[in-house]
This record gives structure tokens, C-alpha cells and sequence, in this order.
């Protein structure tokens, strides 16, 4: 089977950035929107067909990595090349699917959000350079490549957090996250050179190659008690927490939500925050056998992520944000499933729910922020206070979002409950406490997305100054293709096709679980349903009943006060304004002291220049003297 | 072979000086001068091509095109030209950059004749040290492009233009002394075992020169060298300079004449004098660790546009000579890219704080804001730069960068290591910078009512900052010729320095 | 009259020096112009005199001390043309000859 013709799906969204970038102005604003949308569509379908024809053709028993092309871009040493190429295997065709579902859905949607902004066409061609960066991405055949389509979906995200730029705190959102997630991706960086330096290699199928010299060769240098493979590895993971937004570097995520809606949807729910997921799935093997203690690091760290922001996300009053916590939430919830897990058979239950998880958050996350988007587009406005009564005005958007707020919080038969479900057992197998927070986050998680249901389309209305309409269709269709899928995408099989080792894994239903998990669910739509199904005093008084956890929690936990602090009283204050000040004082004034010295002297034997001739007389007959002197003398 | 493609880049130099100087109004001057640097432009891709051809044919000497003319026979001087891959690239970026540089200087009122004729003679001097293979030429030509320099700097500048311009020249003066000791050094001890002194480059790299000289000689030669190449601490001349500078000055000196110094580190210092290169690589991997950090660091607190880039400068131009002192072919390869990228990159910006100054007569980056509502083009390009600077994939930066810290961390010593994890965070300091510069100047609210009646950029501006883009956009993609250019000569002088 | 045998060189040597030396005070000390260019004329004529001096008394049959004493004349002759031509001019600019005054030249 070839799939050389998979390189159009890479180059097709960079000739549209090109043209659409460079032609934005020229052309018609509709017309911009409507090309890009429509090779989108394009590319979705050509993604649709290579997944059909990779996991028909694959063989009976696994799925074999292809190498679908490749060119050399830079060669470091003989052995360290970059190249440029696509791989397909399980794991990256399901990720074109998803993102090109999404992207199309997103760029549907914006035909109509975006509607009369005056960046339209600037903003689909960024969207065609997010969506170009995030497939190579994703069909990146060697490490370094990962990297620099990384980096590209860095500045993509960045492009498009600041795309209202002349809103500071748009800009300062923007510049956050780029600056948080590019320390990330320094610690990503060294990572690769470490890694590539004992393996000699940057390319995935060597890696993570059972045999290959990732793993079968274990690397002996111990540096500060854990090997240079554990440092390696747990670098890399560093840049993966900084794209996925892992506590401490979840920082970026609640202020990217200054981005257009649609744009939050694509990047900042469904798509480039699960590169930490497929960073760290991508080099499962390497982790799993070569670094089994940053696995463990990891759990932890996705473990408590989705516990913090889970909290967090039931305080938050805009919207946008509350999705963002529970954006964090999930992808905590991924990242545990990827700790726990082992590779291969049985043991690999945690790496398929992981990325089953990452599938269907995709979808029903998505949903969520294009739902929000269409509520933020009818009341302008992002805070749930001003908000109400919503049903009534907007019924898909309404019915649309409840589908998938029954999706996240995991009630069956709907997405989520299956990929929660599978993660939930596989936590239970390996680490009982991680279960139990998981488990209690689940309640948590139906709690806040409930309390944002209730508080937007249930409610006492507020005074609108206008009423709020339902969206138009351009921005309705998405939902419901979206609400379907969300609805749907739990009955693939997908233990079948993505898997630790390539094998099909056979899965059963795990009741013990099930219930607890569904129990605890229905018990967080309960508690919000009091409290929030109607104007009532009693959120107050529970604030106030738990004033310092809920101040706290309302704060984000004064995570961001800390950065504050180290970024501007630390590095600026303490190393920069003082680097600064000793450039300009000590370095430039030792040189200056210098010049002024010879200044200073020339002044002060300047006064032998008197203009009085006898003087230079005097000055010259004894100088003769004295030298006719030396010479007798020292003959 | 008609002639040697050598020469027309010293004689289109001199035949635009003439022709600057016979025409009589503004206009024409600015159309010879950018006529005789486009020919200049053009004769550099012509001299590449031939020297691929010239390589595919199967030529394998290490410097082509070499001619030699005794010129003062008492001490064995020579008119020695020859490139290898290095130069061509060199002379491909000074070409560009000169040719970017004559339209950015566009509209110079003042004494326009003068000015194009020192800009000139700048340029030709840095051509003339690229293709030098005789050590009193290099030092020759060297000169000859920092004299100018005082001139246009004190004539065309701007804020306290004649303190900079005075230290600037002292500064360049201080390395050329210490220079013309090394130098001397080297040819007093080019023929060990008696025989005829040489200044030829080639000549030299054959002998062995006594290890105690090499360590004598080597500080001098490579601090003289460095000062150009902004090592720091003597780096200070670089804001100063930059700051008062015309546009086009600043552009050729960040763009071209500091790559003079990491050119002539490489290849004076540390290719003829390799034992003591080895010995004390270590004190200037210190110095240009600290540099690199310490320049991205210096830069954040800047307010003045020019003195960011110029603190930004010292911290990339420190990477090369760090990448030159780790002496592996990668690490090296990357120096030179990082040269190339750099130089492109920084004259870019240059020429676009110059247009913007030109527009709001500010650089202090608190007095602007949301340029990029009136002046789109000028800022994306501005952008476009900031992205390059930061190591955007697909933009130049990237890919030098990436290549350094490669070739960096082959080492396996704890030594080399920190330094190159402490070379490699100053890619996060950078992004602190551009995106501060980026989110102050042009995004965010209009500051000030004034700019709504700005003009964005004109057709010689469009001229200046395209030709620098696609250049530093054509390396960014395509890397791989550029590598393999400069990657055969550095293979052959790494070999060299190994012991 | 063989005045070699009646004068040794060192008495001529020892005149010539003193003369340069009368003429070297004269040039340092006094403040007029017109003195300080007598005491050169007095330092070119020691100078002539071991000249003519040395000529004889090493280098009898040559003759180039001689020539070189007699265009040390002219061109004294010379300079004190033009040193005179100057010395009016100062008069007249400054309305004084005396070197003291005219310190134009400094710093």
C-alpha cells in the first residue's frame, strides 16, 4: 500500500497559509474563509481515507509503522540527520483524524464567529499554519522533526492567543504562554540532546524499538542518582507538562482563553494540548522500560493536576475558564492513565485509555468550547453571572451542550464514561490512591461542568440589553456534528486498533468500577442541581463556609502571583535590571575609566606645550645632554 | 576559465566609488550605488555557482580560484585571493546585506555622496578580508572597513554620535593592535626551522609553530578578533555604536563586520594556532558562555530598540564563537550558519528600527504601541524577525541554533555540558525579549494619535526588508545546501585543529 | 706655517664648543628675538667652525667639510632673511619682540 500521497496532507494547509497570508488582503474576506475551509475539507478527507486504508490494510495481527516519505532537511553528525517524513502507525493516524475533525469542525464554526472581524482572513490563515504545524506534529517520523513542528505550533498558538492584538491582556496572554511553554520546551530540548547523544539516533522507530539502543542498551551514567535516561526522559516529559499544561506549568492555559472561542476549541481543548499526551505516548516503550520512575513521576503529576484543577474549576465565574480547568483536568486524567500503565497485553489497558481518553475529549471538549463560543457570541459576555435562562433562546446550543456535559461527567452511554471508565481500572490495577482521586475528581468534574450548565441555561435570566438568539447554522452544524460524536465515538473499538504494542487488546467491563464512578457522577449533577438549578443563597453561604479553600481556589491557589514573583521581582529585579546595570557601570565604566585616564594625563602634561619657544629650547638641549651623558656613561 | 571571479567583487566596490563620485545629484548616486551593489549581488551568486561547479568537478582543493601576486618582496607579503566554502557563504551574506543596506539608506539627505562612498568603502573592504588568504592583506582589508566606520558614525549619526563613534573606533583600534601582535607573532614564527617568513595563510597551517608561541600569541590574536566579534567583556562598543549608527551602518556592522571577528577567530586564531587554541578554549568558552546568557539578559531591560538589538547581538554573536571553540564539525557548521543567520537576521532588524525611528523619531519601545494597526507591513516583518531571532522552525535561527547545541553537547565532559545547557536557556530569555519588544511596539492599543497618519512602508523599503526575509526564510527551509556548502572546509580545518 | 703642528685640534674643538654654547644661552636666556637669532647665527658658526675643523684636520685633501660650511653659511644667510622678515611681522602684529609675549602656539 503506498501513502506517499499522505505528504498533501502536510502540504496542503501550508499553501494555504501562504496564499491566504499573502493574498488576505487582495481577496474578498468570505473568500479567504471559504478556501481554507474548504481544503480543510479536503485534507479532513484525505486523512479519513488513510486511516480507512491503514487500519483495513493493516496486517491480521498488528499494525506495522510505515514510513510513508521521507527526505533528509539537516544533517548534525553522521548519524544525527533530521529528517522530514511522515509515519503513520496507529497512534498518528488517529491523531489526523481527530485533528482534522476538529480543525474542519472549528473552521465551519468560525465562518460564522468570526463573521464581520476585521482580521477574518488573518485569522484563517493562522489557522491553517496551526493546523499545518500540528499534523507534522503528529506524523513526525524522528524526534527532532516532533520539535520543530512543536515549536511551530508554539508560535501558532501564540499567533492565535494574541489575535484581538490590541487587547493588552490578549497580548499579555498570549506572550505567557509562549513564554511558559518555550522554558518547557528547553527542558524538551535537552532532553532530545541527551537522549540522541547515547542513543545516536533521533529517529522514533529506533527509539522505541524493544531491541533498539534506547532501550535494550541501558545507559550507565548516573547523574545526581538517576541515570541519563530517567533525566532524559523526564526533560522530555517537561516539555510535554508545558504544552499539556501540567501543574506547575499549567500557568498559560486559563489566560489562552483571550483567543478567539473557536480558537480555544482547537488548540487550547481538543488538539496542541494533548501533544504532552502524545509526546509521552509516542516514546512509550522508552518510559516504560528504560524509566519505569518517570512514569511513576508522571501519574503523580497528571494525578494531581486533575485533582487542582478540578478545584480550581469550580470557583471560576467566566466560562471559558472553567473550560480550561477542566481542559487541565482531563489531560491530568490522560497523563495518569499513561503512568499507570505497562506496556504491551493486559498491562498496556492505561496507554490505550490514555489516548481512547485523548479521542473522545477531543470531540466532546470541542463541543463544550464551540457551545460556550455560541453562548459568549449571543450574551458578549464571559462571565456566568451574566448569563441565564438560556435555554429557552438557544435549544441546540443548549441541548448540544448538556450532551456533552453528560459526556464529561462520564454517565453511560455517552464517550466519556467508557474512556474514564478504562482509565479509572487501569489506575485501580496499579495505585490504589491515585484510583481513589481520580475517582473523587470524576465527582468533581460533574459537579463544576453542572454548575456551569445550570448557571447558563437554567437560572434567573439577567436583564439582557438585547435578546439572545440562537447562532446561525454555520456555527449550529458543527455542534450537532460534534454532539453526535461525542455521543458516538465511545463505541469504536479502539482497544483494537491503538495499543501499547500494536496487538489488539481485549478489554472487559469492570461493573466494580462502573458504578462507583457513574455513582459519584449523578451525586456532582445532584449537589450542582441544587445549588445552582435556581437563584438561591445557598453558593454563597457554602463559599463562605469554606471562605479559605474557596478564596483560594478562586486565586488559582496564587500559582500565578508565584510566577509573578519569580519572573519580575526575581529575574527581572534580581538578575536582569542588575546585569543591565553592571554593563553600563562596570564593564563600560572600566573601559571609560580607561579613555578618562588617558585624558587625565595628556591634561595634565599638556601645560610643557607653553608656546614659550625658549622653554622647548631648555627641554631639547638637556634631553640631548642627557643622552650624550647616557652614552659616555654606559660605554 | 575567462577570469577569476574573485576579482570582480573587488572591482565592482571601486568602479561604484567612481561612478558615486563622478554623478552629481541625490538620485543618481543612490542608483549607482545600488546598481554596483546589485552587480555585486549578482557576481557573489555567480561565484557560488562556479564553485559548485568547480567542486563537482572534481576538484578537491581546499581554497579555489587562488591567485597570488608578490606585492612587497622584503617581507614576503602577497595579494593572496582564494575562497573555500566559508567565504563564499560569507561573501553571499555581505553581498546581501550590502545590497539591503544601499536601499535602507534610501533616503539619506546629508552629504549622500560621502555617505554612499564610506558605506562603500566598508563593504569592499569586508569583501576584500573574505577572500584574503594572505594574513597582512586580511589585516589590510580589515582596516579598511573600520575606518569608515568612524565616519559614517560620526557624521551620520545620531544621539551622542561622536563619543560612540570615538569609542567604537578606539575599541576596534584596541583589537587591531592586539591583532597586529598576534599577527607578527605568528609570522616571526611562521618558519620554525629556518627559511623564508610568510604571511600566507595556507603556508602557515603547514608549519608547526612552537607550542610556547602559540600560547603567547594565541590571547592576542583571538581577543583581537573577539573584540569584534563582541566577546564579551569587551563587547561594550556594540550599544554605543549600534545606538548612534545610521541605519545601513548599523546593518553592515551587526550584519557583516562583527562575523569578522568569528571568521577570523576560526580561521586565524584558532586554525594556525591549534595546540593553543585547545589549551585555552576553556577560559573562552567561560567568557562566551557568560556572554551569550548575559547579552539575552542585559537585553530584557533595555527601553532603546538599538540597544536591545545590539545586547541581543552580543549574545548570539557570543554562541558563534562558542560553537567555534567546542571544534567539531557540527558545532562548527552551526557557528557559521549561526553567522549567516544571525547576520541576515540582526541587519533586518536594524533596518527595520531605522524605519520605524524614521516614522515615529523614537526607539524607546514605552513611548510606542499598536504599530501593527497603521504600519502592518513593516511590523509583521518586524515580527517575522523577532520570530527568527527567537529560533522559529523554517526561519534561519532555528536551524543554526539547533546545529550548535547538537554539536555542543557531543562532548561528554560535565564541563562542556553545563556550558552547553547554560548556551542552550538563553533560547527562553530570548523569547522574554522579542515578545516583550513585540507585545510593547506594535501590538496592544495606539499609543499616541500622531501614528494613525503613518505611512507603511515604501518601495525601497519593501526592496530592503523582502531581499532579507526570503534570504533568512530560503535558509530556514532549506538548510542542506548551506550545510553541505561550509561543512566540506570545516571538516578539513577540524581535522586540522584535532590533535 | 703648518698650523697643525702649532694648534691641535682639541683647542679648535673646545672654541667651537664653547661658541655653541654662548650662542645656546643666548637663545635659551634672552627674550628678545633679534638676541635669540644672534645666538643662533653664533650656534651655525660653531657648527662651521668643526666643520672646517675636521675637514683640515682628518681629511686634508678633501674638500667637502668646506663646501658643507659654506652652504651652512647661505643657507644662515638664508634664515636670517627670513627669521628677520618674521621678526618685523611679529612686531607688527604683536607690537613687541620679546618671545615672552607671543605664546600663540600653546596648548
Amino acid at each position: 500500500m503506498d501513502y506517499s500521497y499522505t505528504i498533501l496532507i502536510l502540504l496542503t494547509p501550508v499553501i494555504l497559509f501562504l496564499l491566504i497570508g499573502l493574498l488576505g488582503d487582495k481577496i474578498d474576506k468570505m473568500h479567504a474563509g471559504l478556501l481554507g475551509t474548504t481544503g480543510l475539507f479536503a485534507i479532513t478527507m484525505l486523512s479519513y481515507s488513510t486511516a480507512f486504508s491503514y487500519f483495513s490494510h493493516g496486517t491480521v495481527e498488528s499494525f506495522q509503522s510505515i514510513e510513508a516519505f521521507q527526505i533528509v532537511w539537516l544533517q548534525f553528525t553522521d548519524n544525527l540527520i533530521i529528517h522530514l517524513g511522515i509515519l503513520l502507525d496507529p497512534l498518528s493516524v488517529m491523531m489526523l483524524v481527530v485533528i482534522t475533525t476538529v480543525s474542519l469542525m472549528v473552521h465551519i464554526y468560525s465562518l460564522g464567529y468570526m463573521k464581520g472581524e476585521p482580521g477574518f482572513s488573518r485569522y484563517f490563515a493562522f489557522l491553517s499554519l496551526f493546523t499545518f504545524s500540528m499534523l507534522g506534529l503528529v506524523v513526525a517520523t524522528n524526534i527532532f522533526q516532533m520539535y520543530l513542528f512543536w515549536e511551530l505550533v508554539g508560535v501558532s498558538s501564540y499567533l492565535l492567543i494574541g489575535f484581538y492584538y490590541e487587547r493588552p491582556s490578549a497580548v499579555a496572554a498570549a506572550k505567557k504562554a509562549f513564554i511558559v511553554t518555550r522554558f518547557a520546551d528547553l527542558g524538551f530540548l535537552i532532553g532530545i540532546l541527551l537522549l540522541s547523544f547515547y542513543t545516536n539516533t533521533f529517529d522514533f522507530n529506533t527509539l522505541t524499538d524493544v531491541n533498539g539502543p534506547a532501550i535494550a542498551q541501558p545507559i550507565t551514567n548516573v547523574f545526581m542518582g538517576l541515570s541519563a535516561t530517567t533525566w532524559a526522559m523526564l526533560l522530555i516529559f517537561m516539555g510535554g507538562a508545558g504544552k499539556s499544561a501540567m501543574f506547575p506549568l499549567h500557568i498559560w492555559l486559563p489566560d489562552a482563553m483571550e483567543g478567539p472561542t473557536p480558537v480555544s476549541a482547537l488548540i487550547h481543548a481538543a488538539t496542541m494540548v494533548v501533544a504532552g499526551v502524545y509526546l509521552v505516548a509516542r516514546l512509550f516503550p522508552i518510559y516504560s522500560f528504560s524509566s519505569p520512575d518517570s512514569l511513576e513521576v508522571i501519574a503523580y503529576v497528571g494525578s494531581f493536576t486533575s485533582l487542582f484543577a478540578a478545584v480550581v474549576a469550580c470557583t471560576q465565574l467566566d466560562i471559558k475558564r472553567v473550560l480550561a480547568f477542566s481542559t487541565l483536568s482531563q489531560i491530568g486524567y490522560m497523563m495518569v492513565a499513561l503512568g499507570v500503565s505497562g506496556y504491551g497485553g493486559e498491562a498496556g489497558l492505561g496507554y490505550m485509555a490514555s489516548l481512547f481518553h485523548l479521542f473522545t475529549h477531543a470531540f466532546f471538549k470541542a463541543l463544550l468550547f464551540l457551545g460556550a463560543g455560541s453562548v459568549i457570541h449571543a450574551v458578549h459576555s464571559n462571565l456566568m453571572t451574566d448569563m441565564g435562562g438560556l435555554k429557552k433562546y438557544m435549544p441546540i446550543t443548549h441541548i448540544t451542550f448538556l450532551i456533552a456535559c453528560l459526556t464529561i461527567a462520564g454517565i453511560p452511554p455517552l464517550s466519556g464514561f467508557f474512556s474514564k471508565d478504562e482509565i479509572l481500572v487501569a489506575a485501580f490495577e496499579h495505585n490504589k490512591i491515585i484510583f481513589g482521586v481520580q475517582w473523587m475528581v470524576a465527582g468533581i468534574t460533574a459537579f463544576y461542568m453542572f454548575r456551569l450548565y445550570f448557571n447558563i441555561f437554567w437560572n434567573n435570566s439577567p436583564a439582557y440589553h438585547h435578546t439572545p438568539h440562537e447562532s446561525p447554522a454555520t456555527m449550529t452544524v458543527p455542534l450537532v456534528i460534534l454532539a453526535m460524536l461525542s455521543i458516538s465515538s465511545g463505541f469504536v473499538p479502539f482497544h483494537e486498533f491503538v495499543t501499547s504494542d500494536g496487538l489488539p487488546l481485549t478489554t472487559e467491563f469492570h461493573w466494580m468500577i462502573a458504578i462507583p464512578s457513574v455513582l459519584v457522577a449523578m451525586v456532582g449533577i445532584g449537589v450542582a442541581a441544587v445549588l445552582y438549578r435556581n437563584k438561591n443563597s445557598r453558593p454563597e453561604s457554602l463559599a463562605l463556609g469554606m471562605k479559605s479553600l474557596y478564596t483560594l481556589a478562586y486565586h488559582k491557589f496564587y500559582i500565578d502571583e508565584v510566577y509573578l514573583f519569580i519572573t519580575h521581582k526575581i529575574i527581572f529585579g534580581l538578575i536582569s535590571r542588575p546585569v543591565a546595570w553592571f554593563d553600563r557601570h562596570i564593564v563600560d565604566g572600566i573601559l571609560n575609566l580607561i579613555g578618562n585616564t588617558t585624558v587625565f594625563f595628556s591634561g595634565s602634561i599638556k601645560k610643557m606645550q607653553s608656546g614659550e619657544v625658549q622653554w622647548y629650547i631648555w627641554y631639547f638641549t638637556s634631553g640631548v645632554l642627557l643622552l650624550t651623558l647616557m652614552i659616555l656613561y654606559f660605554n | 576559465m575567462i577570469m577569476n571571479p574573485l576579482l570582480p567583487l573587488l572591482f565592482v566596490p571601486f568602479l561604484t566609488i567612481v561612478g558615486i563620485a563622478l554623478v552629481k545629484d541625490i538620485s543618481s548616486v543612490r542608483w549607482v550605488s545600488a546598481v554596483g551593489m546589485g552587480t555585486q549581488l549578482i557576481f557573489a551568486f555567480i561565484l557560488l555557482y562556479l564553485f559548485y561547479k568547480e567542486r563537482n568537478a572534481g576538484n578537491t582543493d581546499s581554497m579555489l580560484f587562488v591567485s597570488s601576486t608578490m606585492w612587497y618582496e622584503s617581507f614576503n607579503i602577497h595579494l593572496k585571493f582564494g575562497v573555500d566554502g566559508i567565504s563564499v557563504a560569507m561573501i553571499l551574506l555581505t553581498a546581501i546585506v550590502t545590497f539591503a543596506g544601499i536601499f535602507a539608506s534610501w533616503q539619506v539627505e546629508y552629504l549622500t555622496k560621502e555617505f554612499f562612498i564610506s558605506l562603500i568603502i566598508l563593504a569592499g573592504g569586508v569583501f576584500g578580508f573574505f577572500i584574503s588568504l594572505d594574513l597582512f592583506t586580511m589585516f589590510l582589508f580589515y582596516e579598511l572597513a573600520v575606518i569608515p566606520m568612524y565616519l559614517l558614525i560620526g557624521i551620520w549619526g545620531s544621539g551622542p554620535k561622536e563619543y560612540s563613534a570615538m569609542k567604537l573606533t578606539l575599541m576596534l583600534m584596541g583589537g587591531s593592535a592586539l591583532l597586529l601582535v598576534g599577527m607578527l607573532g605568528i609570522y616571526f614564527n611562521s618558519a620554525p626551522d629556518g627559511g623564508q617568513l610568510t604571511f600566507d595563510l595556507t603556508e602557515i597551517a603547514k608549519v608547526h609553530i612552537p607550542y610556547a608561541a602559540q600560547m603567547f600569541f594565541f590571547p592576542f590574536t583571538f581577543i583581537g578578533f573577539g573584540v569584534l566579534g563582541a566577546l564579551f567583556p569587551f563587547h561594550t562598543w556594540s550599544p554605543d555604536g549600534h545606538a548612534s549608527a545610521p541605519t545601513a551602518v548599523s546593518m553592515l556592522h551587526a550584519g557583516v563586520l562583527m562575523k569578522l571577528g568569528g571568521y577570523g577567530c576560526f580561521r586565524v586564531a584558532m586554525y594556525l594556532l591549534p595546540e593553543a587554541a585547545h589549551s585555552l578554549a576553556w577560559i573562552f568558552i567561560i567568557l562566551t558562555g557568560i556572554g551569550v546568557v548575559y547579552g539575552a539578559f542585559g537585553a530584557i531591560w533595555q527601553k532603546d530598540l538599538k540597544y536591545i538589538n545590539a545586547y541581543s547581538s552580543v549574545s548570539h554573536c557570543g554562541l558563534v564563537l562558542f560553537a567555534l571553540l567546542m571544534m567539531n564539525e557540527t558545532a562548527t557548521t552551526g557557528a557559521i550558519l549561526q553567522m549567516i543567520s544571525h547576520g541576515l537576521m540582526t541587519a533586518l532588524f536594524f533596518a527595520l528600527i531605522g524605519m520605524i525611528y524614521g516614522r515615529t523619531h523614537t526607539r524607546m519601545i514605552n513611548e510606542m504601541g499598536g504599530l501593527m494597526k497603521v504600519i502592518p507591513f513593516l511590523s509583521v516583518v518586524y515580527v517575522i524577525a523577532g520570530l527568527a531571532s527567537l529560533g522559529l522552525p523554517g526561519l534561519s535561527g532555528f536551524v543554526a541554533e539547533m546545529t550548535i547545541f547538537v554539536g555542543s553537547f557531543q562532548h561528554t565532559d560535565t564541563f562542556h555540558r553545563v556550558a552547553t545547557i547554560v548556551a542552550c536557556s538563553s533560547i527562553v530569555i530570548t523569547a522574554v525579549y522579542i515578545l516583550r519588544v513585540v507585545g510593547t511596539l506594535l501590538l496592544g492599543p495606539i499609543t499616541n494619535n500622531h501614528y494613525l497618519e503613518l505611512k507603511d512602508a515604501q518601495w525601497f523599503e519593501k526592496i530592503s526588508t523582502v531581499t532579507l526575509v526570503t534570504s533568512i526564510a530560503i535558509i530556514g527551509l532549506t538548510p542542506f545546501w548551506i550545510s553541505t556548502l561550509i561543512h566540506e572546509p570545516l571538516a578539513q580545518m577540524i581535522q586540522h585543529l584535532i590533535p | 706655517m703648518n698650523l697643525q703642528s702649532e694648534i691641535p685640534l682639541d683647542y679648535i674643538v673646545v672654541l667651537s664648543a664653547v661658541v655653541f654654547f654662548v650662542g645656546l644661552l643666548g637663545v635659551v636666556i634672552r627674550r628678545n628675538l633679534i638676541s635669540m637669532l644672534m645666538g643662533i647665527e653664533l650656534m651655525l658658526n660653531a657648527v662651521n667652525i668643526n666643520f672646517a675643523a675636521f675637514n683640515h684636520y682628518l681629511f686634508p685633501n678633501r674638500l667637502e667639510g668646506h663646501f658643507f660650511a659654506l652652504i651652512v653659511m647661505a643657507i644662515a644667510a638664508a634664515e636670517a632673511a627670513i627669521a628677520i622678515a618674521l621678526i618685523i611681522n611679529i612686531y607688527r602684529r604683536f607690537a613687541t619682540v620679546s618671545v615672552d609675549d607671543v605664546d600663540e602656539l600653546k596648548y
